[in-house]
């Protein structure tokens, strides 16, 4: 008989102490982990209808400086390839500034146009194969793998806002996979908003001109700001209650 | 009357060989036109950000439409009862079928991603025109089909009525929804009409007929069979009742829009601007395309000449083009009205600055691109001539006139 067996109380013990430790390291980590992936936010955990992305544009406060556009175009690769010029007619724009003037008051206004992210978007009822499609928080996007570049989308948006991918890419980047032959327009930036982080466009405004928030949530700024000031939809005739909405048209 | 004997087309002759070679040629640079487009991607087209349909939709649109109206003439017979018009019915039926093909292999090989076809046949949008349209589509090419093998096999001949009741109904829907694609359109100024399915229908009537009558020429004159004045007289006299109904639509289409204040920019641009939809639309879709065939038809001259009625299929196909051409392109041509109050002094994207208008010339890829599309169509009905009995040997009037005595 050896050792072990002549004193097996001593054994179960140590044997009970250790399985303790490991439990309660295990629960502890497992907790842990827990967090960390409940940090991480599963993307397709994002996109819920209690919530909707909206932005109100104050055009008073818009000084015409196109920063939003450039912001937009640097964080989505929309810009020339190196060696390159830039094609006006072809070109991909995901937002740009227009500068109107009224028929009757001659008012000037310049303000920044990019997909209006419509809560009846007719991009998204004319595409043949659903790949224009409207997540739960009413974000507006194209499924770059079954759009087949019908363009009907582009034919239908009231906004002028998709653009028709004319030539290969070549500087792509990682959040915005574009590709040759398909439609593509502003995403809000999703991979930003998922993140809890404000569109591009923006955090590129100085003047504070845009403001990002969720239009159901009755305490965010946007909320207090589309409830206390007069705002319009651009085409509202249209009845497609956009989630971009403009101050001082 | 006496029984109509169909036989195929001889197709040895040096000529028969030199149309299909010819028309392979055409398709041959329609392949390489493609090959050209999908490898550069559509920078090489016309077309742009602004007009986002170009030429080869103007060639796939009038095949697609014209389509459906050359089956008018089977229909006529089977649907209508009418009998001058039973042996002309399975030309009608399988011209239908071609031109459709024709009209649809354009459109896929302009898409941007033709790769995808399986998606977009597989993966539908119930809410979107288009997506029924795929469906119309193909469901006209198998309703045709046993519509044609109704009427060519004898033990199937007495259910060909039902089928071709199936595909008239058939066809009427698919015009409609043709139209529709642009009559949905709301936020274009030129489109979002309901009258757009209607005229859609009735343009294919005179589009598809134009389209036979030259077929019906062409066949029995290169093959030296007859054709009697009493069914050319009636379908003359068919065509020019469709070319007048064509204008009246147009001319409805054109007033409803002028009486809508808001409607009044895209009227003054097509009907009175100093673009060349405006010389398009009067000269190629009215005077050329409409007035003078419909001259032609029934002044007594000309309209007792073969050469002339061709003539006038030939010019009432142009003005097919140019309406179509006013239609999408010049639809596009003028900037969306996002602003309805305001003018647009300065835009990064196009807007339409101080009124301008956007430009569009076709390449020639696209031209030979829609070319193709034409001769996939033609080339089915010259090989399918040759190898079934579509043809009757003779429509000499003492053969193809009921009431011949």
């Amino acid at each position: 008989m050896n050792e072990k067996t002549e004193n097996p109380d001593l054994d179960r013990r140590k044997f009970l102490g250790k399985a303790l430790t490991t439990g309660a390291a295990a629960t502890v980590a497992s907790g842990v982990v827990l967090v960390n992936v409940a940090d991480a936010k599963a993307p397709e955990a994002e996109a819920s209808s209690e919530v909707r992305w909206g932005m109100l544009v104050d055009t008073a406060k818009c000084t015409d400086c196109g920063d939003c556009v450039t912001a937009c175009n640097d964080e989505h690769g929309l810009n020339p390839a190196e060696g390159e010029s830039e094609k006006p007619l072809t070109d991909s724009k995901w937002i740009r500034m227009v500068k109107i003037e009224h028929k009757s008051t001659g008012k000037v206004t310049s303000l920044p146009m990019m997909c209006q992210h419509c809560e009846n978007p007719p991009c998204v009822d004319v595409c043949p194969t659903g790949a224009s499609f409207k997540r739960p928080d009413n974000i507006v996007l194209v499924d770059k793998h079954i759009c087949i570049g019908c363009r009907y989308c582009m034919m239908a948006c009231p906004y002028k806002a998709r653009s028709f991918v004319h030539e290969a890419i070549e500087n792509q980047v990682a959040e915005a996979p574009r590709g040759k032959g398909t439609v593509e327009s502003c995403t809000m930036c999703m991979h930003l908003v998922d993140d809890d982080k404000n569109p591009a466009c923006v955090d590129a405004c100085k003047e504070k001109a845009l403001t990002f928030g969720n239009i159901k949530d009755k305490a965010s700024d946007i909320s207090i700001a589309l409830k206390n000031s007069e705002s319009r939809a651009i085409r509202e005739d249209l009845g497609l209650n956009p989630g971009v909405r403009y101050k001082g048209i | 009357m006496k029984e109509i004997v169909y036989k195929e087309i001889d197709g040895t002759s040096l000529k028969y060989w030199g149309l299909l070679a010819g028309l392979g040629a055409v398709i041959l640079g329609a392949l390489g036109s493609f090959y050209y487009m999908e490898h550069n991607g559509h920078v090489v087209t016309g077309m742009t950000n602004q007009i986002v349909w170009g030429m080869p939709h103007v060639f796939a649109i009038f095949l697609i439409v014209a389509a459906s109206g050359a089956l008018n003439i089977a229909s006529i017979g089977s649907v209508f009862g009418k009998k001058l018009y039973k042996p002309l019915g399975r030309m009608s039926a399988i011209l239908a079928i071609a031109l459709l093909a024709g009209g649809l292999t354009v459109l896929l090989l302009d898409l941007g991603r033709p790769d995808r076809l399986i998606v977009a046949i597989t993966t539908f949008n119930f809410k979107s025109i288009f997506a029924w349209n795929i469906i119309l589509y193909t469901g006209f090419m198998g309703i045709v089909g046993v519509y044609l093998w109704m009427m060519m096999e004898r033990k199937m001949n007495k259910y060909s009525t039902y089928a071709g009741y199936a595909a008239f109904v058939w066809r009427l829907i698919l015009t409609t929804g043709t139209g529709s694609i642009f009559g949905f359109l709301v936020a274009r100024q030129a489109y979002d009409a309901a009258i757009m399915a209607p005229m859609f229908v009735v343009m294919s009537f005179s589009f598809g007929l134009a389209i036979y009558m030259l077929v019906l020429f062409a066949t029995f004159q290169w093959t030296d069979r007859p054709l009697g004045d009493v069914i050319v007289n009636r379908l003359k006299n068919l065509l020019g009742v469709f070319i007048a109904a064509v204008l009246y639509f147009t001319v409805v289409y054109h007033l409803t829009n002028l009486y809508a204040t808001e409607h009044h920019p895209v009227e003054s641009f097509i009907l009175s601007g100093d673009t060349k939809f405006t010389t398009i639309f009067w000269w190629g879709q009215v005077i050329i395309g409409s007035l003078l065939p419909l001259a032609l038809l029934y002044y007594p001259a000309t309209a007792a000449s073969r050469k002339w009625i061709a003539i006038a299929c030939g010019l009432t196909i142009y003005g097919g083009f140019s309406q179509l051409y006013v239609i999408l392109i010049g639809g596009q041509a003028l900037p969306l009205a996002i602003f309805p109050e305001h003018n647009i002094l300065e835009s990064g994207f196009n807007d339409g600055v101080n009124g301008t208008t956007h430009a569009y010339t076709a390449s020639n890829p696209e031209i030979i691109l829609g070319l193709g599309g034409v001769a996939v169509s033609l080339i089915m009905v010259t090989f399918a001539f040759k190898i079934l009995k579509f043809v009757p040997e003779s429509l000499a009037d003492e053969v193809a006139d009921p009431h011949h005595k």
